[in-house]
């Protein structure tokens, strides 16, 4: 493949999902030889692209694909691989309980007179593995290997597989540091053979480092595309957003009182240690670190769902004991757990149900359910934080992330919490929900709750929080007040991200 | 965006009364059909018959369906069911104890096994599958050691009497059944432990995280579902008049029947009480229905066979 020549260019797509415009007249070309990026807000539509690309999805009529320079139209995955259009997803699509090889081969391992023939397979797998300078044995099984390894695998697998166009859907959100090296290499190496790679990161230092070409999407919608070097972060992020970054975060922040939360050297061995710290009634705490840097795992000690070992935790100027979730949620915290799917909510159960789901005690008599309660409570926080649905009675998988989100903090509400940790509120949310979401956090700040939120996107860390609390595998690296990261009006998000880095 | 959801508004109400509304179209069908091809079919004697033989098996199916609200599975319950059996029958034949007294002994002592089925599932982490698998065997097993496989006969008559029994036209055993519906249905609809069990059923981590007390509720699950069973086991001794060692034997594959085909999703949080009523009287109607029509007993197993695959394949459509 010629470096430079065009390997796959869509043009006006768009797709339309029951009631939603996922994508609205998207444009892409990627030719070999290039790193393009794509980005966007979560909901921008870059996952709808990409599953148009690899044949998940169809587009709607109007909309055409061409691969190098041929329309082409691809109504499955199947055919999309067999183009040469391969994807590497988050969570990384093997079967760990078989070999590597094994999985190179999946669903077409090679027999002579009905026997497998092993040795090929391990042969032709190994040749691979070698190519990319993979150094995994491809007998190994693959949960054996660290995520970093399966994904190195897996993208070899894609190679093995013929693909040109190669799309990686945030493949750095699971890696170590050490580990996004070597795949940034792989991927150069996969350039200079002369594969299209589409990047898919929300990590703009990526993009800057790996990309040569970038497409921006928001809302669905095509936004633009230019050459990386052409850039600066600040220009990307008003593309994806459409608006300055300041004025999204911009909410009243109410005068802190008094301390409602208090840690001391709270400890979990081998997790995190000695993190102290108090938030206030009217404030917003901000925890920044990147992922695995010991954040959420405080916040589920803190509110029961984790043992620590040492330290303890004061509410409202007292000792408080918590054993598990339920004392926690008695002592008025909240916990706006990171994975809503997994941890937040019901999926398949009522809006109402969710509601009530950490307070039925407070309307049940001897267990028995007072059901006008139950529904009048629904209706009345509906109302108080506009959930948007036509019944109370939907289930939650029917609404959009941002509605989840309202009925999580809802829940909360009808504890009567006072006390709120989101942890990661926004994610997989569209913009204008965040939006909801952040005025949502004012309206508890203003009626006197205190907020600590997680978060590993610095830019609402820094547009929300009062102050941050830094971490760093497991250790607090320092606490800014909000006058140390305003800096005329500018943030200085270098620093944060050094301190987080453990570069001090 | 608001007008597509007013459409497919109330989806979870809508989904289950369709599936009673469906099942009760089923179950007319086959009424008006038998009822033509037999006369017989339609008579008060065999409908009590046939009430009589689905409320055991009813009854049992009951707690297996909170149990598959909750995610989980009772496959313990046979072996429960001939343990209470055997259980009341020794207690008033070679204990002498008085019938109220053999009775509630029977059905406390069955219960407790519930109670290790919690622990072993909550506490030990064992999956509920292979946990009541093994407790099925082990307790068939202790069953046919304590009564050298022999049946236990010489039940008072006071007893065994009431399997025959009829109460305002309706058998006492079938009144048993209505009676445990209703408390069944009013748990689940109505009290804290009730939700609590679609909660777990839904999301058992979210459901930690908002203070739900997990283990009490796994154990309550199966420790009900025993409670269950244990009466479920005074009903067939009572009706066998016998305590018979093999009693309950399979009954663990007709409770989950009758709870799919009512609707119950095996992977948690959905099922109704009604749905497996109706479930259980489906199944029971065609093996009284083929019977009084001459027709082999085994070809009825297949149909029923291949009704609970169709069950389950309709409701995903239905889904979609």
């Amino acid at each position: 493949m010629e470096i430079g020549q065009e390997l796959i260019r869509v043009e006006n797509v768009s797709k339309t999902f029951p009631g939603v415009k996922a994508l609205n007249n998207v444009n892409l070309t990627v030719r070999a030889g290039e790193i393009h990026a794509l980005v966007g807000e979560n909901g921008a539509g870059k996952s709808t692209l990409i599953k148009v690309l690899t044949g998940a999805h169809q587009m709607d009529s109007g909309g055409s694909m061409y691969l190098e320079g041929k329309e082409t139209h691809i109504s499955n995955p199947a055919e999309a691989k067999a183009l040469g259009i391969g994807a590497v997803y988050q969570d990384v699509m093997m079967a760990p309980h078989l070999s590597v090889g094994e999985n190179f081969f999946l669903g077409k391992l090679p027999y002579k007179n009905g026997v497998i023939q092993w040795k090929k397979v391990y042969q032709v797998t190994e040749e691979t593995l070698k190519s990319l300078n993979i150094d995994v044995d491809p007998r190994s099984k693959v949960r054996d290997l660290t995520v970093g390894l399966q994904e190195m695998v897996s993208i070899a697998k894609i190679i093995h597989e013929h693909a040109k166009v190669i799309i990686f859907d945030e493949p750095t959100a699971l890696l170590a540091t050490e580990e996004v090296g070597i795949l940034f290499n792989l991927i150069r190496d996969l350039k200079l053979k002369g594969c299209g790679i589409i990047y898919i990161s929300h990590r703009m230092e990526e993009i800057f480092e790996l990309c040569d070409t970038v497409t921006v999407l928001k809302d669905g919608g095509y936004v633009d595309t230019v050459a990386v070097n052409t850039v600066d972060e600040n220009i990307l992020i008003s593309m994806m957003v459409g608006r300055k970054l300041e004025e999204m975060y911009s909410i009243k922040h109410a005068p802190p009182s008094d301390i409602a939360l208090e840690v001391r050297n709270l400890t979990r061995n081998k997790v995190f240690e000695d993190i102290s710290f108090a938030v206030r009634k009217g404030e917003i705490l901000g925890f920044y670190g990147l992922v695995g840097s010991g954040r959420t795992e405080i916040m589920r000690c803190i509110t029961g769902a984790d043992k620590f070992d040492k330290g303890e935790i004061l509410i409202d100027g007292s000792n408080v004991k918590i054993h598990n979730p339920k004392s926690s949620i008695k002592k008025g915290i909240a916990f706006l757990t990171e994975d809503r799917k997994h941890q937040g909510l019901g999926m398949n159960l009522s809006i109402a149900t969710n509601i009530n789901l950490a307070s039925y005690d407070k309307i049940s008599r001897s267990g028995i359910i007072n059901l006008k309660k139950e529904k009048a409570r629904a209706e009345h926080f509906r109302n108080e934080i506009s959930i948007k649905t036509p019944s109370i009675q939907q289930r939650i998988s029917n609404l959009s992330g941002g509605n989840q989100q309202k009925v999580v903090v809802a829940k909360w509400l009808a504890c009567q919490s006072d006390i709120f940790i989101f942890d990661e509120p926004t994610v997989g949310v569209d913009v204008g929900a965040k939006v909801e979401i952040y005025h949502l956090v004012e309206e508890l700040l203003h009626k006197g709750a205190a907020i600590i939120m997680v978060s590993s996107y610095l830019p609402e860390v820094m547009g929300l929080a009062d102050r941050i609390l830094v971490m760093s595998e497991g250790r607090m690296i320092g606490l800014v007040g909000r006058e140390e990261f305003e800096k005329d009006g500018h943030m200085d998000e270098e620093r944060l991200v050094r301190m987080a880095s453990g570069i001090v | 965006m608001l007008e597509k959801f007013m459409k497919n508004k109330t989806i979870t109400k809508r989904k289950s009364l369709s599936t009673a509304l469906l099942l009760v179209v089923v179950l007319a069908l086959m009424f008006i059909a038998l009822s033509i091809s037999s006369p017989n079919f339609l008579s008060g004697k065999n409908i009590s018959n046939l009430l009589r033989q689905t409320s055991i098996n009813g009854v049992v199916a009951l707690g297996m369906t909170m149990v598959i609200i909750s995610a989980g599975i009772d496959l313990s319950v046979g072996s429960i069911v001939g343990f209470s059996g055997v259980l009341c029958a020794t207690f008033m034949t070679k204990s002498g104890m008085s019938v109220p007294v053999a009775i509630t002994l029977a059905v406390l002592l069955s219960t407790l096994v519930g109670v290790f089925n919690g622990i072993v599932i909550y506490d030990g982490k064992v999956p509920p599958f292979i946990a009541t698998l093994g407790c099925n065997t082990a307790l068939r097993g202790l069953i046919m050691l304590t009564t050298n496989a022999r049946m236990i006969a010489g039940l008072p008559k006071t007893f065994t009497n009431f399997a025959n029994s009829t109460f305002l036209g309706i058998p006492g055993l079938t009144m048993v059944w209505i009676i445990l519906i209703v408390i069944t249905a009013l748990i689940l609809k109505f009290t804290v432990f009730g939700r609590n069990n679609y909660a777990i059923g839904s999301n058992v981590e979210a459901s930690r995280l908002s203070g739900i007390n997990v283990r009490l509720t796994t154990y309550g699950v199966y420790t009900f579902s025993a409670f269950l069973c244990a009466i479920a086991g005074v009903m067939m001794t009572a009706r066998l008049g016998n305590g018979v060692p093999t009693g309950g034997v399979g009954y663990e594959t007709d409770a989950i029947a009758s709870a799919v085909i009512g609707g119950a999703s095996l992977a948690g949080a959905e099922g109704t009480i009604i749905g497996t009523v109706l479930g259980a009287i489906i199944m029971q109607t065609l093996r009284n229905g083929g019977n009084l029509m001459g027709i082999n007993a085994f070809i009825m197993e297949v149909v029923i066979g291949l009704l609970i695959i169709g069950a389950v394949l309709l409701d995903k459509r239905r889904k979609k």
